[in-house]
């Protein structure tokens, strides 16, 4: 990292930090035994998990009629859940691999928990369609497999079917892009460790030895499978919203969908990213390296989306009435003042509204308001799917078969209980492996730690920063 | 294997720019460095190391496309030609519709090529145990390693001459 720095650079890592002590930082979190507090919320956490296992088991021993969902609301909490969960794990690419090739460097502090974050979301929305099915155990039909029905293949014309794969290759490609980040970090972690957990690093970290070809190629990979994972990303929400807006339903086939659904989705992410990072920064002791710039950059992020997002409703209405067809401007009106028109403002109001705080840099800058927005827009994204598919649905083409959805305890059960297993997974992550990149972290240290860069660096510091060193090299 | 025990002599640097300044003077004199080992990508090293650049990205290519004729092929045979069925009144062969999976393919056969070949170029999978010449690589040491099996000593000594000038602030030597 020999650039230039800016002056206007913000500090990315304080307290006059050296290699050393980042290691240090960062690693320690993994040796330590666990504090009380962390075995507390991990035991709710558990009991999330195992709430969710048991309605799960319940839902297929007793079969999809235990749901509320019915015949005219035939997708209700399930798909809601699902959007929103994938939508979650958008951020962690986004940080990862998006900001990666636009260069932005605050993405080294929060990328590897991010993406970390967007494996556990993707867990958890996957199980929703998978249940959903009825029938779990011949789930594997979904696959293009020689069968003994002709062979008879999937049908390829089905947005459906592109959301499996879409799916499946953006969680198999995210744990790729991930893993590889992190052998490095479990190369630093198994150096630390002695007895078994050195055995069990040593696995993990494939042998590592920090050769400068492994680095070089390393870098390589990295860039590539960004640039892979940057169209990923914005493909799998966008055929996740093929799902809706290439069927016939009015309020669902609109060409809208895709950018909004994407826009929704970082939106969403950056939220659960943020009340993610206030906890983690905090419990593990890390806001030297998550620092307040971080989170003012993601917040500016979040009111970006979230702009665009409300950008996206209004356009939704204007397109409903300016179309001049009843059945379109019937369904946005039910959206609007219909049952369920408490969803749509709750919507309105958590989107639209509430982000729109962050344009004030006190507001951005302040812990508590973060998180309390952050909650905040994370219900406002599960209203707004929930808006999407259970009101449109609830008011079909015949007015015989209108209805409405309550969710029954199997389904509140089974969402709290995905909850749980995300946090429950994301616990277990921040004790076995470091959640901060820490190679990439070092490696930004003399372009943005605090003792060469901001008010407080030291002269002697800026000395043998890469700048003044570059410089004097080129002139020798 | 011939690769094991081999005598290395290595010196540790403290900081990237020293390392960067000392691969440049062995170079200059002529010195073969067997490898360089640091915490973290040192920027500007490679080319003073005289690496060629990956060819990763080139083998990237080959496997995405790999994958998108295969996507895209499969597809076509399996509703054209094995089993047509008409869905919605769109033609046997509709194109616009496998996009999205060949798109998908491309991504999952690049990246899944690319990682494995990552893994297997390097020399690396669960299991391998690491030749590690020092656990502070991993932290806060950079890393100059000379091959010295077959040297003389007064060849080492010139090398132990070559750390001490350059700032190294510690050499040792290990069998590997």
């Amino acid at each position: 990292m020999s650039h230039p720095v800016a002056p206007v650079r913000h500090v990315l890592i304080e307290g006059n930090k050296t290699y050393h002590q980042i290691s240090e930082d960062l690693c320690v979190p993994t040796e330590r035994a666990p504090s009380r507090e962390w075995i507390l919320a991990f035991s709710v956490a558990s009991a999330f998990t195992a709430l969710y296992v048991f309605a799960v088991v319940w839902t297929i021993w007793k079969g999809i009629g235990e749901w509320g969902t019915n015949r005219t609301i035939n997708w209700a909490w399930d798909i809601t859940n699902f959007v929103w969960w994938i939508g979650i794990g958008h951020a962690g690419t986004l940080i990862s691999a998006i900001l990666l090739l636009f260069r932005q460097r605050w993405r080294t502090g929060v990328n590897r928990a991010a993406e970390a974050m967007t494996i556990f979301a993707v867990i958890c929305a996957g199980q929703f369609p998978l249940i959903h099915m009825g029938r779990l155990w011949l789930a594997f039909f979904i696959f293009p497999f020689p069968n003994t029905r002709g062979p008879l293949w999937v049908n390829f014309n089905s947005p459906l079917l592109w959301d499996v794969f879409a799916i499946s290759t953006y969680f198999s490609v995210s744990v790729l892009f991930w893993y590889t980040g992190l052998v490095p970090d479990l190369a630093t972690v198994r150096d630390r460790a002695v007895g078994f957990r050195k055995k069990m690093y040593e696995i993990f970290s494939f042998g590592w030895t920090g050769a400068a070809k492994h680095w070089q190629r390393w870098e390589s990979l990295s860039l590539i499978l960004a640039g892979l994972s940057t169209p990923l990303v914005l493909s799998v929400h966008t055929i996740v919203s093929f799902d809706f807006a290439t069927s016939v339903i009015p309020g669902w086939h609109t060409t809208i969908f895709p950018p909004y659904f994407v826009a929704g989705a970082i939106f969403s992410g950056f939220a659960m990213v943020q009340t993610l990072m206030v906890i983690t920064r905090k419990v593990l002791n890390l806001q030297e390296y998550i620092t307040i710039n971080h989170i003012d950059s993601m917040n500016k992020v979040i009111v970006l989306t979230g702009t665009i997002v409300g950008v996206a409703y209004l356009t939704e209405l204007f397109i409903a009435w300016y179309s001049g067809y009843i059945y379109e401007q019937f369904a946005f009106y039910n959206r609007v003042f219909g049952v369920y028109w408490w969803a749509y403002f709750g919507m309105m109001f958590c989107n639209v509204v509430s982000p729109q705080l962050f344009w004030s840099r006190r507001i951005r800058r302040s812990i508590w308001w973060t998180f309390f927005l952050s909650i905040v827009v994370n219900i406002g994204m599960w209203f707004e799917r929930f808006v999407i598919i259970a009101t449109t649905l609830a008011r079909d083409y015949l007015p015989s078969s209108w209805s409405y959805y309550r969710p029954t305890w199997v389904e509140i059960s089974i969402f709290s209980g995905t909850i749980g297993l995300f946090f429950f997974l994301f616990m277990i992550f921040t004790r076995v492996a470091p959640v901060v990149a820490i190679a990439e972290v070092k490696a930004i240290l003399k372009v943005a730690g605090d003792q060469y860069i901001g008010p407080r660096a030291r002269k002697e510091a800026q000395t043998v920063a890469p700048m003044a060193t570059e410089k004097q090299e080129e002139r020798n | 294997m011939s690769a094991e025990n081999k005598k290395v002599l290595y010196g540790l640097y403290n900081d990237e720019e020293e390392l960067k300044r000392a691969v440049k003077t062995a170079r200059e004199a002529h010195l073969d460095i067997m490898d360089v080992y640091s915490p973290f990508p040192v920027h500007g090293l490679d080319p003073i190391l005289g690496l060629r650049e990956s060819r990763l990205h080139i083998l990237g290519f080959v496997y995405g496309a790999t994958g998108a004729l295969f996507g895209f092929l499969f597809m076509s045979w399996a509703l054209a030609k094995d089993w047509p069925i008409l869905f919605g009144g769109k033609p046997y062969w509709p194109v616009p519709s496998f996009i999205p999976i060949t798109f998908e393919m491309t991504v999952l056969f690049a990246a899944w090529g690319m990682t494995i070949t990552f893994y297997t170029i390097c020399g690396m999978w669960p299991g391998v145990k690491a030749k590690i010449l020092d656990n502070r690589i991993s932290d806060d040491k950079f890393c100059i390693a000379f091959d010295v099996t077959q040297a003389e000593q007064k060849a080492v000594l010139g090398l132990n001459d070559f750390f001490r000038k350059t700032g190294a602030s510690e050499v040792h030597e290990k069998l590997l």
